[in-house]
């Protein structure tokens, strides 16, 4: 496996202050290596997007990061916590190193400016050294990498379509170059054919410039497809975390299979599913132990009293997957 | 596994029918407009015709855009209808509001997308199953009868035991069980056909398929008619015993769920199974297929594109396809299956052929 290039050791996140803080992502370990998509799956109020913003420094107040590091590799120097930077520092960190496109992106473009104004403020801003022209003409070119025609640069985004101003997104997102694209439900806005035809021009830009992806989406069928590793999300917690083929092939976490066992398929025998019972936990009142226990159909006695931790399980293939289970017991713990 | 009626059997009796029901809403005219005769519109909705029947389910798929919802909308006589007839136990109906639309809605009701918009943040779910039973005259004589009723409905949508229920507000929910309240409401009209907007999307994965399963129980158990809307395919060959396509107000296929979605006929369907997430497809697997051929979007409905709406993004267009509407045309593959394309012209084979 690549070098990492972002890690985040020992990440917590709450809202709130003091015993009202809600506790939204809990010891997370995680490692995202260079020129790979690492999926990010869970249901809504998992902690998956909180993990997101919580490790770019965007979390909104009362959002609090309240211990752990996010180390970051730069492709040449030392590694740096991102959490220790000044707003200065960060201020450079930001887009130039890591960029975002968010979940709904569509509307996250301002409906007053062009798209080549919009485009052309980030270098502005991350290049003043830069002339008119230059930025005019990398505007261009980051357009047509994305797959829209150079003479759209003066529409404005009611003028676009959907795709193509997610697309747009993600241009902007890519115009400095950044090694690491965080994407927060990218495509959910957009019906599928539009969905594929955006994540395959992803995954074939990330071939051609070298950056990593971490995809966050609760569709896990479309992770299994696109990633190369995915983590699932469950109560704050990575509860399973494995390359995409072995969680498709073989999941061990009972929620992880749970998971899979939620989506219909389209081809093969058609067979009953049943979802997960229950439903997602409250995060202010979080069960004892493991915080799917109440949900799992294969609970036994140190499910309810004991919190497992995240490791390498006994499985032949257990040194490239972790999973934080009672039924996978380890000796192994990550981070 | 229930098994997949025969699309054509006879039988199930017809609840709702709609016969080229066509919706057209006016666009706000431009002050040059005024003093030309153009009179724009948008064709949400073109002569689309649809069954559902007793104790079956019908699944709506295309993309946001369609039309599905404002064919969900018109069936529900929320919206007036441009031209076309929907027809209720066989009778033409014609609902303007007040008592007709009641009667009406006694027995066609709707399940809206969004749970967490659909009920009133301020009442119970006492009152919200209350009104809805006394609003149909469901809610029998006595105070007594009204509790029965009440925990008859939620032991139905499973919310078990009702009286934790009965007496929460929405917020306290989550919402898999406010979606479930939805159905109870719409329940307690005693309806036979239930039209389902998007029920599930935007419910957390895990718990979708509980719901579906609920209203496919319902359907066995109080013999519902049953519309389902969804953009995802594979959830309509799961739930649905017919599915037709949608593409830019108009419909492009129908048949029975298990052979449109293995056996899709129209180049749009394939588009559309093309483009779901498969996870047998993994990553690096993934070959460039079909990837040009989904080149494109939606056609404006204004204007949309003369002849077959699909025409611009059609990868086997002919010139017929660029002139000549449509007409749904028999495969031939399994009973009742059939798609709105040229290609499946018994003369256009025999041209090819030659």
């Amino acid at each position: 496996m690549s070098d990492p290039v972002l890690e985040i050791r020992n990440l917590n996140v709450e809202y709130g202050l003091g015993d009202q803080a809600v506790r939204a992502v809990r010891d997370v370990n995680l490692t995202l290596h260079r020129g790979e998509v690492l999926g990010l799956a869970g249901e809504s109020g998992s902690g998956k997007s909180t993990l997101a913003y919580g490790m770019t420094r965007l979390l909104a107040p009362p959002g609090v990061i309240t211990g752990g590091q996010v180390l970051y590799h730069p492709e040449q120097g030392e590694a740096y916590d991102v959490l220790g930077l000044s707003d200065r520092e960060l201020r450079g960190f930001r887009w130039a190193e890591t960029a975002i496109v968010f979940q709904g992106a569509m509307n996250s473009l301002n409906p007053v400016h062009k798209i080549s104004t919009q485009l052309t403020d980030v270098l502005k801003a991350h290049r003043p050294d830069m002339s008119e022209s230059a930025r005019h003409a990398r505007a261009r070119e980051m357009l047509k990498l994305v797959g829209i025609a150079a003479d759209r640069m003066d529409a404005y985004p009611h003028q676009l379509s959907g795709g193509m101003r997610q697309r747009v997104m993600i241009g902007m997102a890519l115009i400095l170059q950044p090694q690491v694209v965080i994407m927060d439900e990218p495509t959910t806005a957009l019906d599928v054919v539009m969905q594929r035809q955006i994540l395959g021009q992803l995954i074939e830009l990330r071939e051609r410039l070298g950056f990593s992806v971490i995809f966050i989406t609760h569709d896990l069928s479309l992770l299994v497809e696109f990633s190369n590793r995915i983590a699932i999300m469950y109560g704050g917690r990575i509860v399973e975390e494995a390359p995409a083929a072995a969680i498709y092939r073989d999941a061990l976490h009972p929620y992880s299979k749970g998971l899979l066992g939620s989506f219909p398929a389209l081809r093969g025998p058609r067979r009953e599913l049943t979802g997960i019972p229950g439903s997602p936990p409250d995060l202010k009142g979080m069960p004892s132990g493991c915080s799917f226990h109440p949900r799992c159909p294969k609970a036994f006695e140190p499910c309810s009293g004991n919190i497992p931790v995240l490791g390498r399980p006994g499985t032949p293939d257990g040194p490239s997957r972790s999973v934080a289970c009672w039924l996978h017991p380890t000796e192994q713990p990550v981070g | 596994m229930t098994s997949i009626p025969d699309a054509k059997a006879p039988a199930a009796e017809v609840v709702l029918e709609a016969i080229s029901l066509t919706k057209h809403f006016p666009v706000r005219r431009k002050l040059r407009d005024l003093f030309s005769h153009r009179k724009d519109a948008v064709h949400a909705v073109d002569d689309v015709n649809l069954t559902l029947r007793r104790g079956q389910v019908v699944a709506l798929v295309g993309e946001s855009g369609s039309g599905k919802s404002t064919i969900a909308r018109l069936l529900a006589q929320l919206y007036p209808r441009t031209s076309g007839d929907i027809r209720l136990h066989g009778e033409t109906t014609k609902v303007k509001g007040g008592a007709a639309f009641r009667r009406y809605c006694s027995q066609v009701q709707m399940i809206f997308q969004d749970p967490f918009a659909s009920l009133n943040p301020t009442h119970t779910i006492r009152y919200h199953l209350t009104r809805s039973l006394k609003i149909h005259g469901n809610a029998g004589k006595t105070a007594e009868d009204l509790d029965r009723a009440l925990i008859e409905l939620l032991e139905r949508v499973q919310l078990t035991p009702p009286e934790r229920y009965l007496d929460k507000f929405p917020h306290e929910l989550s919402g898999g069980q406010r979606q479930r309240v939805a159905i109870a409401r719409a329940l307690g009209a005693r309806p036979e056909a239930l039209l389902a907007d998007e029920p599930v999307s935007m419910l957390d994965v895990s718990i979708r398929l509980g719901v579906l399963n609920l209203l496919r129980d319902l359907r066995d158990r109080l013999n519902l008619a049953i519309l389902y809307i969804t953009h995802d395919i594979a959830s309509a060959r799961y739930f649905a015993d017919q599915t037709m396509v949608m593409y830019a107000g108009r419909m492009v296929e129908g048949g029975d769920s298990e052979t449109v979605t293995q056996s899709p006929a129209h180049p749009y369907t394939r588009l559309l199974i093309d483009s779901a997430p498969d996870p047998d497809r993994l990553a690096g697997t993934s070959d460039a297929e079909g990837e040009d051929a989904g080149n494109g979007e939606p056609p404006s409905l204004i204007h949309p594109p003369a002849g077959c709406r699909f025409h611009p993004r059609c990868p086997f267009a002919m010139e017929r396809c660029r002139t000549e509407l449509p007409v749904p045309l028999e495969i031939g593959d399994a009973p009742g299956h059939w798609a709105a394309c040229w290609l499946y012209d018994q003369n256009e084979k025999a041209e090819v052929a030659q």
